[in-house]
């Protein structure tokens, strides 16, 4: 039996009327990388959304590390990066990292881990509203790398980064994901190239997940070259 | 409610303040420019300045307060740091705590600098102890800080917030007893000052301003200012939910 970081079922969420989550199931194993792949509006934000426990659901049942999702005791187990950094713009990384780190009860030089772990090391003290918009990333994806999180949310964490910054941040997540205490990490993307970088994924349209497996078998059982393809077979037959 | 969390929320409030320069200048200058302007335009009739300077004490740190909050915590809102934080383990109290630590201590330099330009260079006559004016403008500054946040759920840019200001704050100045005395306006107007809570800020500096002990009244005053207060953090307290649509 596998073990379960995340487990979704039959999760309903309407905003503004609409449904964005037409009752979706998805599990996450333990120390999987699992990319969350789909077009963009097809409800990635909102699965997270629910899976950290901020967004009101409709109907359905969303348990993180066996708990239900929003849980008190799971507040200092979950990092969730947003797409847009939330951080403070009117302070510097370090005055960030050190509030957030006094929040989540780390230790003192947590800070500097996070920020070595980020490749961020020299620009701690400049403004983070000075900084351009993929080291704005990287600030808020430090934060959430505070403390001992067992699962990392991250929603497009490695949008309009440079290709060699984003194979380092692949690497990290892996490392992370492979670590001792293994950390989960589930990881959404509209860019479907870095689906071959994940161990697991789980593919959206419209609400709905398509698929949910390893990115090999996807390909085998669609008997596509690569993911882009997978996905317009899985559309095709599900259509 | 952890005081480590409450105490670093406040550090990082200041820390913000700190990158402002300019806020902090307008927040402390502009009020003493204000008094004065006042002082020097009824040159010519003193005693105006006699009965409403004081009250001016109370009312800059609530309005300043007011102001800084509804758009700090709207940008919390709107950059998703209020998101963050509350899937963080921070309780409400913790952050509403550390903004009350941060602003109150700004609102007290800020309530020092005024009065002393008022009572010390303008000559404001003051028959009561000046720490009760200080412990008035105090109260005002965490009221208007507690009605700020409570507001701040109703705007969605920055610039609403603002405007939020002339209608939460401007109808209690007109109604407060600043302009007319409370007791001579019609019913209906004597009933609406009534309840709302600047009025009392305002008879509280005027008590401290008349007489030179410490009153019932005054206790009294003080008392509804911080019950408003409490009263508008715990509604702005309703609005910090960790779960939104």
């Amino acid at each position: 039996m596998m073990n379960y970081a995340v487990e979704v079922r039959g999760l309903r969420v309407i905003r503004g009327g609409q449904t964005v989550l037409h009752d979706v199931s998805a599990q996450v194993p333990v120390g999987s990388v699992t990319g969350l792949l789909g077009p963009s509006g097809c409800g990635k934000t909102t699965l997270m959304r629910s899976i950290v426990g901020v967004q009101k659901v409709a109907a359905g049942e969303v348990r993180v590390l066996g708990m239900p999702a929003g849980s008190a005791a799971l507040r200092d187990r979950i990092g969730y990066v947003t797409q847009a950094p939330s951080v403070y713009g009117d302070l510097s990384m370090r005055e960030n990292l050190r509030y957030f780190a006094s929040v989540l009860g780390a230790p003192r030089d947590d800070p500097e881990r996070v920020v070595a772990a980020v490749g961020m090391e020299g620009k701690e003290d400049a403004r983070v509203d000075r900084l351009s918009g993929g080291q704005r990333a990287r600030v808020s994806l430090a934060a959430a790398l505070l403390g001992t999180p067992q699962v990392l949310v991250l929603d497009e964490p490695t949008v309009g980064l440079d290709p060699v910054l984003r194979a380092e941040l692949w690497g990290l997540f892996h490392r992370l994901a492979e670590a001792e205490d293994p950390v989960t990490l589930l990881i959404s993307s509209h860019v479907m190239d870095e689906a071959s970088r994940c161990t697991r994924l789980l593919l959206m349209r419209e609400g709905r997940i398509l698929a949910s497996d390893t990115p090999e078998a996807l390909l085998e059982q669609t008997g596509s070259a690569d993911i882009e393809g997978a996905f317009l077979a899985l559309v095709g037959a599900a259509s | 409610m952890s005081v480590r969390r409450t105490l670093a929320t406040a550090r990082r409030v200041l820390e913000q303040l700190r990158h402002d320069p300019r806020t902090i200048a307008l927040m402390l200058i502009v009020p003493c420019v204000l008094i004065s302007l006042l002082k020097w335009v009824f040159d010519a009739s003193p005693h105006v300045f006699q009965s409403v300077g004081a009250a001016l004490l109370g009312i800059f740190p609530f309005t300043v307060m007011f102001l800084v909050t509804s758009v700090g915590m709207l940008r919390e809102r709107t950059t998703g740091t209020l998101e963050r934080l509350l899937t963080m383990p921070l309780a409400k109290a913790d952050l509403l705590g550390g903004y009350a630590l941060a602003f109150g201590s700004v609102a007290l330099v800020q309530a020092g600098i005024a009065s002393a330009l008022t009572i010390g260079l303008l000559g404001l006559k003051v028959a009561g102890p000046v720490w009760a004016v200080f412990v008035v403008a105090l109260l005002d500054a965490l009221l208007g800080m507690a009605l700020g946040l409570f507001t701040s759920a109703f705007a969605r840019t920055e610039f609403q917030a603002v405007q939020f200001l002339p209608a939460f704050v401007l109808p209690q100045f007109l109604l407060c007893g600043l302009f007319a005395p409370r007791d001579r306006m019609q019913p209906v107007l004597r009933w609406i000052s009534d309840v709302l809570p600047l009025s009392y800020a305002v008879s509280a500096m005027d008590k401290i301003t008349a007489h030179g002990t410490v009153t019932g009244g005054l206790i009294t005053d003080m008392a509804i200012i911080a019950g408003a207060g409490v009263l508008a953090l715990a509604l702005g307290a309703a609005t910090l939910r960790r779960r939104t649509d």
